[in-house]
């Protein structure tokens, strides 16, 4: 059994950045592979529905590139999960490709293992008749049409899948929607590292060298694990770990700071303590891992609508000093015109949602505090409808209607938003919603998540 | 009383996946923190208040290896629905920082 093993991950996401000499200096401390997550759901569902990504191929293809030839160089491994942001199959692909482009330009030849995570749509049907589709908390109401209408469904993988991939002489691995800590526990877990250890440093080392003191720009992490404990170190001389930074990690994105669920099990960390080692890195003991039924949790995507919006200004005094019962008037307003210039049934089709900026757009009804605006507030209007058209002129009718609503202690026609961009009507294309919140049980952790082989 | 805003490092709300919001409060020192914990200002009760969310939905978590409570509870709507209004969930914690907590003595 071995005393250690020690990793990188050489920044929190990949398309983020680090520093090249950093890096590089990071390599030479016995690195035995490179993780890095690529993974968010913060962008909303509209990426993994509508097959894009929220970064640019340029700087994908920047860290890609670096991490390609250092791999190459040293002879590990590197492992990507949730490639291309929502990990679905053109996510992947689309990372695939850069891989492909950067193997060519730099000469360089190796094994890929490509490891998709959108299970079969009838497999998924399947597992639902059986009861084994089961609801976290909170979930949405689902039925079968779920998993045959949603636009876009993946599952996220656990440790298993990538060690089916390096088993198979991978040495690169390109993953579809994983559990972030995943792709960092698997090789450590599969070596007989404690369990607890080998997860609990998985969750920290899948934000990079986010668990730092202060997080200047974004640099990597090195962990090392044995039998014992875990020790992280910042890849950046400038950077320092202490107890408490990593400590905090626990509460970042994450709703319980002591237990988190893992494909196949739990993470414990009611027992854990943090001890600074020197003035730059700190070693954690106690952590625990309880294996639970092997579940992996789904996302999926679906289209709701077709959305427009306006974004307009006011700052006449006369509207402002008695804006809330000048506004509930003009929203009376925009409900009449829709009808009479859409007819009744296609104004009934149209969600009209207002957000006013400089009173609650950011809380809404849940914004108890009294605040007063009597100079400048912001306007934005959005029609969710079932057609792009329809939303497009509800939008422009409400908005046009909101402009030269009266303002009674003005006599004749009045102009009341400032439109700040123009178009001042922006067509925002098809709606999302993620429409799952719930765990799939496998008899098999591979069971959807084919590994496949390519040679470049 | 000061604002809890002032006793804190650091007052922060995120989402924790597309259907949770969570809200962490950290403190400089243990004995800023074992003061609020003491102060039993942040209940279930007040958190549901402030949040608009009914108390059974909310959990709070007292977590002193970081001298922080964590308050959790679920979104209205997922991240990115059509009806959200905080993508991230970044502005969500706005309302804590000027809750009322006794002076630490």
């Amino acid at each position: 059994m071995s005393t250690q093993i020690r990793y990188l991950a050489p920044t929190g996401m990949i398309g983020g950045g680090f520093t090249e000499e950093y890096f590089e200096a990071a390599l030479g401390e016995g690195i035995e592979f490179i993780a890095v997550d690529s993974g968010s759901t913060d962008g909303g569902p509209s990426y993994l529905g509508a097959d894009r990504y929220f970064m640019s191929r340029d700087v994908i293809k920047r860290d890609l590139r670096l991490l390609v030839i250092a791999a190459r160089k040293h002879d590990i491994p590197l492992l990507i999960g949730s490639c291309g942001g929502s990990g679905g199959n053109w996510n992947l692909n689309w990372m695939w490709e850069i891989t492909k482009e950067i193997a060519a330009e730099e000469a360089l030849h190796f094994r890929v293992a490509l490891i998709p995570a959108e299970p079969d749509r009838e497999a998924l049907v399947e597992k639902y008749r059986q009861g084994r589709i089961r609801p976290l908390h909170p979930a949405p109401e689902i039925d079968e049409t779920t998993f045959t209408d949603t636009r876009r469904i993946v599952a996220m993988m656990g440790t298993e899948p990538y060690i089916a991939a390096l088993e198979g002489g991978a040495d690169i691995v390109l993953a579809g929607r994983s559990s972030d800590a995943a792709l960092f526990a698997a090789i450590p877990v599969h070596r007989g590292f404690p369990a607890g250890l080998a997860w609990h440093a998985a969750k920290i080392m899948e934000c990079g060298g986010a668990a730092v003191d202060q997080m200047k720009k974004p640099e990597g992490m090195i962990c090392t694990i044995t039998q014992d404990y875990f020790e992280l170190k910042p890849v950046s001389p400038e950077q320092t770990c202490s107890p408490i930074s990593v400590a905090s990690h626990a509460l970042y994105e994450t709703s319980n700071p002591y237990v988190m669920h893992e494909p196949g099990g739990v993470m414990h960390l009611e027992n854990v303590s943090y001890e600074a080692v020197g003035n730059r890195a700190v070693r954690v003991r106690g952590s625990g891992f309880e294996r639970a039924p092997y579940t992996v949790k789904l996302e999926g995507a679906a289209v709701v609508g077709y959305r427009s919006q306006v974004l307009g200004g006011i700052t006449d005094p006369m509207i402002l000093r008695d804006f809330d019962t000048w506004f509930e008037a003009a929203k009376t307003s925009v409900a009449f015109t829709l009808k009479r210039s859409l007819g009744e049934e296609a104004a009934a089709q149209c969600q009209v949602d207002y957000r006013v900026f400089g009173k609650n757009a950011v809380l809404g009804e849940r914004d108890s505090r009294d605040f007063v605006n009597h100079h400048e507030l912001g306007v934005l209007l959005v029609v969710v409808a079932p057609t792009q058209e329809l939303a497009s002129g509800a939008a422009a009718a409400g908005g046009h209607a909101i402009l030269h609503f009266a303002v009674p202690q003005w006599r004749g026609l009045v102009s009341n938003l400032a439109f700040p961009v123009a178009p001042h009507l922006t067509d925002l294309g098809p709606a999302y919603s993620f429409v799952l919140n719930h765990v799939v049980e496998l008899d098999d952790p591979l069971e959807f998540f084919p590994v496949r082989f390519e040679e470049v | 009383m000061v604002a809890l805003g002032s006793l804190a490092q650091l007052i922060r709300s995120k989402n924790a996946g597309p259907w949770m919001l969570t809200v962490d409060i950290m403190f400089p020192s243990a004995d800023i923190y074992e003061h609020v914990v003491a102060s039993r200002v942040i209940s279930a009760d007040e958190m549901s208040r402030i949040f608009g969310v009914p108390v059974s939905e909310i959990e709070i978590f007292e977590y002193a290896p970081a001298n922080a409570f964590k308050i959790s509870f679920p979104r209205k709507v997922p991240n990115g629905h059509p009806l959200d209004r905080d993508l991230f969930g970044g502005q969500q914690f706005a309302p804590l920082v000027d809750l009322e907590v006794p002076e630490p003595g």
